[in-house]
């Protein structure tokens, strides 16, 4: 998704805002440098660490991302919200992105979406007030052979039922992928317990 | 002659750990590659074009004459695999990544030796999380297996192979959208030329090719070009990956030669294996939603480079079918293939940006039962004013917006007309009925 206007004249960064990137998230970003020619073209895997490592790319996040690559900021923000994935506002801790497209919508994808909305009582581009999911949709999940389909955060669901939903959503594993996962683009960051007792973003 | 049909693409599906170097191996993988560095890369490209290998993703250009673009003085070269596999309803490249990532870093190597690229970037987008957790661990065993690095294999030529990873955007599929976006910035398409072959990332000549094109390279060395060519009909040979969704017995993945029909893919038992009880087609999008829709009665179409076009259709496409059934509201199908353009496209060009915004608002307004007969007119006078046919548009994404939105308007016209005069007369409000 693409073309959507964003308010730029309100300040959003304040000058004394606490710095957003720790060191290991920045050593993790110049890790990628000498896979490219240009320090921008390390802006979309940095932009991903970053939103592994706090949960949304933050204006702050930008700012600093920016110098890190030595991009002017309006660049990175140019960047940033074109591009669906990243969050400019902070998400829950799980990330549900229902298929929208059209073989998900003649098997059924909308009542799916319908029953998620009904018991976690949000809308698109919301969250939880536990901090606990946020909901979106998206274009097609490329699951088309067992629609309807959708990722809670990696782990993708299929042919999800409304009647699913229910037990899907009160599984804690319901975002563990199967496979061996890489770190690549993993940041360090809080896991296990302690995310789970910090408190809701947002 | 299809029966026979033995399986190149997608022989590994199935076996335990295919993804494991190790498996790869005993099945015969890194075979090819080694034979391909004995060769010269010119050889290389020679053979992949006498096997008239047609690009996968979409366009179905030759990929040994792409290559053959490349300005013979150039001193970098760069390498980049298209996954971004975003077109409805097409999930191919998933499987080949998912099932047998080494077959496409196997094609890697060797399109890259032939290009003389030293980086291959593969664009993966930002949904297929597995994929990139499997394909990255086959690329770390690549590397420390010696076949991706310094001095690949042991001998003098070396490449460094990265994932690029994508995070939403369909449009980051056309070539130079992909190429801004491994530059860092918003996929929007440039204006060609100067084609990727002669400038494309950080200004370096650039091959772009898909993953399924890339994944048969291996085959065309190992088996040679005169097995490739002998493959299907004349101006479309090769193996090919075709996808089969919707309400049928069997959705899947299938390989065939490309002599098939869309009737056989729903109906054969080793493909779709048949509408599911009580289903009954109505309409298929039989390339991906972009090259348009046929009717229930038009099913004998060849799924091949040159037979769509008899039916009004853009293209092969991505060979992906999505079968509507009788009882869907074709009005809902038509949103829902006009949303998808109008939240795709990048914005850069006025006919595109606004012509989906139109036709999205003006489908919606039909699906919500507020829709006018004019309407229709409306919908496919917009499509015939935009897209690179009438030379409006940079890219190709509102040629794909105008074939699928004017065959079903002209294909499904009266089952259109029909539900409009259908409607309670000023009872249903639409959001969108003040648009015109
Ligand atoms: C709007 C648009 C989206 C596209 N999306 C894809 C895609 O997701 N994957 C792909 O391989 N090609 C896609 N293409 C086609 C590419 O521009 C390009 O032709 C292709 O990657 C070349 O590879 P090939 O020659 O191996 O097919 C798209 C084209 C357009 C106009
Ligand atoms: S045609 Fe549409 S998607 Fe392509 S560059 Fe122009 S505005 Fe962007």
């Amino acid at each position: 998704m693409a073309w959507k206007a964003i308010d730029r004249n309100t300040p959003v960064v304040g000058a004394d805002a606490e710095p957003a990137l720790s060191e290991a998230v920045r050593e993790k970003i110049r890790s990628f440098f000498d896979r490219y020619e240009t320090k921008r073209a390390v802006l979309l895997p940095a932009l991903h660490v970053v939103q592994d490592a706090l949960g949304h790319v933050s204006w702050q996040a930008m700012v600093e991302v920016a110098a890190l690559l030595e991009l002017p900021p309006s660049d990175v923000i140019d960047t940033a919200s074109f591009y669906t994935q990243y969050w400019t506002h902070p998400k829950g801790r799980k990330v549900i992105t229902v298929c929208r497209s059209l073989t998900c919508e003649v098997m059924g994808g909308p009542a799916v979406l319908a029953e998620i909305k009904k018991q976690l009582g949000i809308g698109e581009h919301e969250t939880t007030p536990d901090g606990n999911y946020s909901l979106m949709t998206e274009e097609c999940l490329a699951g088309c052979d067992h629609g309807p389909c959708m990722l809670i955060n990696e782990k993708m669901h299929k042919c999800v039922k409304p009647a699913d939903v229910a037990k899907i959503l009160a599984d804690p594993d319901n975002d563990r992928i199967d496979s061996e996962r890489s770190d690549l683009f993993d940041a360090p960051r809080m896991t296990g317990d302690a995310a789970r007792k910090a408190p809701p973003p947002g | 002659m299809a029966d026979s049909f033995e399986p190149v693409l997608l022989r590994n599906v199935g076996v335990e750990n295919s993804t494991a170097l190790k498996v790869y191996e005993s099945r015969g993988g890194y075979r090819a590659v080694r034979q391909a560095l004995k060769q010269t890369p010119g050889e290389i490209t020679e053979e992949v074009k006498k096997a008239n290998l047609r690009g996968r993703g979409g366009a179905g250009f030759p990929a040994g004459v792409k290559w053959g673009f490349l300005p013979p003085n150039r001193t970098v070269t760069l390498l980049c695999v298209n996954g971004d596999e975003s077109e409805p309803p097409t999930f191919s490249n998933r499987v080949l990544m998912e099932k047998d990532p080494h077959q496409l870093i196997e094609g890697v190597i060797i399109a890259a030796y032939a290009t003389q690229a030293r980086i291959a970037y593969i664009y993966l987008r930002g949904e297929f999380h597995e994929q990139f957790h499997i394909l990255q661990k086959a690329i770390d065993e690549a590397y420390v297996a010696g076949y991706l690095g310094k001095r690949v294999f042991g001998g003098d030529y070396s490449l460094e192979c990265y994932i690029h990873r994508g995070a939403g955007a369909y449009v980051c599929g056309e070539e130079t959208g992909l190429i801004e976006s491994i530059e860092g910035k918003r996929g929007c398409p440039r204006i060609k030329p100067p084609f990727p072959a002669v400038e494309g990332v950080f200004h370096r000549p650039t091959v772009v090719n898909n993953v399924e094109t890339i994944s048969c390279i291996p085959h065309i060395i190992e088996r040679g070009a005169e097995w490739f060519a002998g493959v299907g009909p004349q101006h479309s040979t090769g193996p090919k990956l075709f996808c089969i969704s919707g309400p049928v017995n069997k959705p899947g993945c299938y390989e065939a030669a490309m002599d098939i029909t869309v009737r056989e893919l729903i109906e054969r038992e080793d493909m779709g294996g048949g509408m599911q009880p009580a289903r009954k087609v109505k309409a298929v999008f039989p390339g991906g939603v972009s090259m348009g829709v046929l009717t229930a009665d038009e099913l004998d179409m060849k799924m091949d480079f040159d037979d769509p076009q008899h039916y009004g259709l853009l293209g092969l496409g991505t060979a992906a079918a999505v079968v509507i059934d009788q009882d869907t509201d074709i009005r809902i199908v038509l949103r829902n293939v006009a949303r998808f353009f109008g939240t795709e496209s990048c914005g850069q060009c006025t006919q595109c940006r606004e012509g989906t915004a139109w036709m999205y608002k003006i489908a919606s307004r039909i699906a919500d039962g507020a829709g006018r007969i004019e309407d229709l007119d409306i919908l496919l006078d917009t499509a015939r004013n935009m897209g690179m046919m009438p030379g409006l548009s940079i890219c190709g994404l509102p040629d794909g917006a105008t074939y699928p939105i004017e065959t079903i308007v002209k294909k499904f016209r009266s089952e259109l007309e029909d539900a409009i005069r259908a409607q309670p007369d000023g009872r249903v409000e639409s959001a969108m009925s003040a648009v015109n």
